[in-house]
């Protein structure tokens, strides 16, 4: 039998464990006054938010299935080159009809073919669709770093150092910003691709990726250098840039310790919008044609063949096109959370 | 006002000679050109050449650069027929004038983007206000929430969509195609009400989340309140103070999605397999047809400096601190 008194004796001589004691420590300071970083405030503002959190459980289950690609496919039992309706391997289970349609309901959805098949071909839907899933995203994280590193550099040195860098640097960004640019992904990307292989040969995949990843660089940094020039030029101005200039501070030391800290905050906004933008610029050049190409899985070419089933075969256009509207939709909720995390007066 | 224009054609002169420049070399720098591709796998090198005589790819590249730029202001003169004043040379895949073949393409990819400016404008301006004048209500939370999906929407998803519900299975519409306005506006609006309705719906729903959260912070500033506080009616104040105000950031970033646009109408006529400038755009590209290519380019940088100009002018308008110099 415990009494009150026994337990609450057993309860302080546990806490006279000294390391006991130091959690409780800690634990009683938390209530109490404490130094919180900015980035724990982020965080704790941000958990706070059930939208942004259910956002960014969806985006990272999207990641999730791409990164796991391949162990999916091998529980599913297929892969996204093998032509089901064609190859005489599958001939004891048909997944065509002899108009070349998928058999069964809503595109041949099937123990086998979770997501159905493609008509004409026969190929599964749910391993091109995880697989272009993985071409888009992992291209997109490479993209959208790159435009980050590039548009910082320039909105750095534009803004810090001002003057004459500052106005031949706006130049230039104005000249890429007056591009055509979707017309210029159109023109340029085979151009591009000839500058790697010989036309007449076949292109090999991951040529076109760095074709890809060139042309949408090339053409993208300008947003994010013109918001960095922008915040660096009001911090330019703050007393504590100017005390360590009056210390004595390097440029690059003023750079590095004092201003690159203060922009990670709207660099980051951006880059949670960049991404999903790049997602869709991608599956753009692989809907124009000019992207990834035939046998490559990718999600915008799932469009592109898509549209032409249309009429026949709805269902093939239908489960690429819902599941990139939810990752869009939860990747844009989720760049409006992160900004209200980190600036709770924006508010909406 | 003028000299504010003049200055900014100046610069647009200047920035187009610059595209210009920058795709022609890009474009000859590349190990590939037309009459590689025309020629053939087995090519002799003697056919090559003459082939290349024949579209003038053996001059020196300044040469041909200076020919086709000179070309626009002047007119150039080809073996088989010549090419008066705006001439953007002759199409190699085509074998035609390239300025005849975009005055043919550009009034369909013009009438998408312009219908469409016009519909998302009236439309997510409208209900962004409406959701803001409202806020909080039942409108405000069924716009936004609408707003929010249907900006996650891509032309190229929407578009078969409403292709499949309203073409294919209902037939209730036909499905799109282009007639010039001035042959039958009514046709031209029939044709192209479907593709001008896919491509704004997805602008519409950015704009209506932007003007809504525009007029809301507007109505939070001081001249607001001091304007309602002396007893100004609502009504007149939110269309008055709080409406202009908030337009400016949505001219700017009007200004900035122009590029956007444009690459809005070249996706809805690639989803609808319309015949306009971004199929021209994959012609050129695919065909390594140098002259197309730079038509295309200069025409479409010549409507996003033209549009931008136009911004900025409607910007002084509405905010008349600012001044145009």
């Amino acid at each position: 039998m415990t009494s009150p008194t026994k337990a609450e004796d057993s309860g302080s001589a546990v806490a006279l464990e000294p390391e006991l004691a130091s959690t409780s420590e800690t634990a009683k300071n938390k209530t109490g006054l404490e130094g919180r970083s900015p980035g724990r405030l982020m965080w704790q503002r941000f958990r706070r938010d059930r939208t942004g959190m259910i956002c960014a459980a969806v985006v990272i289950f999207f990641f999730a299935i791409s990164l796991l690609a391949p162990l999916l496919t091998a529980i599913s039992g297929t892969n996204p080159y093998t032509l089901y309706g064609q190859d005489p391997t599958y001939a004891d289970s048909p997944v065509l009809d002899d108009f070349g349609l998928p058999l069964g309901y809503f595109g041949g959805v099937s123990a086998e073919h979770w997501f159905g098949v493609e008509p004409q071909y026969g190929r599964d839907l749910f391993a091109m669709m995880i697989y272009g899933m993985r071409t888009s995203l992992y291209m997109a994280l490479g993209v959208s770093t790159l435009l980050t590193l590039t548009g910082v550099l320039i909105g750095v040195v534009g803004g810090y150092f001002g003057g004459r860098t500052d106005y031949w640097l706006g130049r230039v960004t104005d000249f890429f910003l007056s591009f055509p640019s979707q017309l210029f992904f159109i023109a340029f990307m085979p151009v591009v691709t000839a500058f790697f292989v010989d036309p007449r040969e076949e292109t090999p995949t991951y040529f076109r990726a760095l074709a890809i990843l060139i042309v949408l660089w090339v053409l993208g940094w300008m947003g994010m250098a013109r918001l960095v020039r922008s915040v660096v030029l009001a911090l330019r101005e703050r007393e504590f840039i100017e005390a360590a200039k009056v210390s004595g501070a390097s440029p690059a030391r003023i750079i590095r310790k004092e201003i690159l800290p203060n922009i990670v905050t709207p660099v980051l906004v951006q880059y949670t919008y960049q991404l999903p933008s790049t997602i869709l610029t991608i599956a753009f050049l692989s809907f124009a044609g000019v992207g990834f190409v035939e046998p490559t899985p990718d999600w915008g070419r799932l469009f592109a063949a898509g549209a032409q089933y249309t009429q026949q075969d709805p269902a093939f256009i239908f489960f690429p096109g819902i599941a990139l509207v939810i990752f869009i939709l939860c990747f844009n909720l989720l760049g409006d959370s992160v900004r209200d995390a980190f600036d709770p007066k924006s508010g909406r | 006002m003028l000299q504010f224009i003049l200055r900014r054609s100046v610069g647009a002169v200047v920035t187009l000679f610059l595209i210009g420049a920058a795709t022609f070399f890009l474009f000859v720098a590349a190990p590939s050109d037309y009459a590689s591709l025309a020629c053939g796998k087995d090519c002799s090198p003697e056919r090559l050449e003459d082939i290349r005589h024949a579209l003038g790819l053996d001059l020196p590249l300044a040469t041909q650069f200076w020919d086709f730029m000179s070309g626009i202001v002047a007119g150039r003169d080809f073996p088989d027929g010549d090419c008066p004043a705006p001439c953007l040379g002759q199409s190699f895949y085509y074998s035609e004038n390239v300025w005849d073949l975009i005055v043919d393409r550009l009034p369909l990819t013009l009438s998408l983007t312009v219908g469409g400016i016009v519909c998302f404008l009236f439309v997510g301006l409208g209900t962004g206000m409406l959701a803001a004048y409202r806020r909080g209500t039942l409108v405000d939370k069924v716009a936004t929430g609408a707003s929010m999906v249907l900006s996650s929407f891509q032309i190229y998803f929407l578009g078969p969509i409403v292709l499949l519900i309203f073409v294919y299975s209902t037939g209730w519409m036909e499905d799109p195609k282009y007639v010039p306005f001035t042959q039958d506006p009514v046709g031209w609006l029939v044709g192209l009400s479907i593709p001008i309705l896919v491509m704004s719906t997805i602008f519409t729903a950015q704009y209506t989340r932007m003007a809504r959260s525009s007029i809301i912070e507007q109505l939070q500033e001081e001249h607001v309140r001091t304007a309602r506080a002396k007893g100004m009616p609502r009504r007149y104040v939110f269309f008055r103070y709080a409406w202009r105000g908030a337009m400016i950031p949505i001219v700017t970033i009007l200004g900035i999605d122009i590029s956007a646009l444009l690459g809005g109408g070249v996706v809805t006529e690639l989803t609808f397999s319309l015949q306009g400038i971004g199929r021209l755009a994959v012609d050129g590209a695919v065909q390594k047809d140098l002259p197309l290519t730079m038509g295309v380019m200069l025409v479409g940088a010549f409507f996003i400096l033209l549009m931008n100009i136009l911004v900025d002018i409607a910007y002084a308008w509405i905010d008349p601190r600012v001044r145009l110099s």
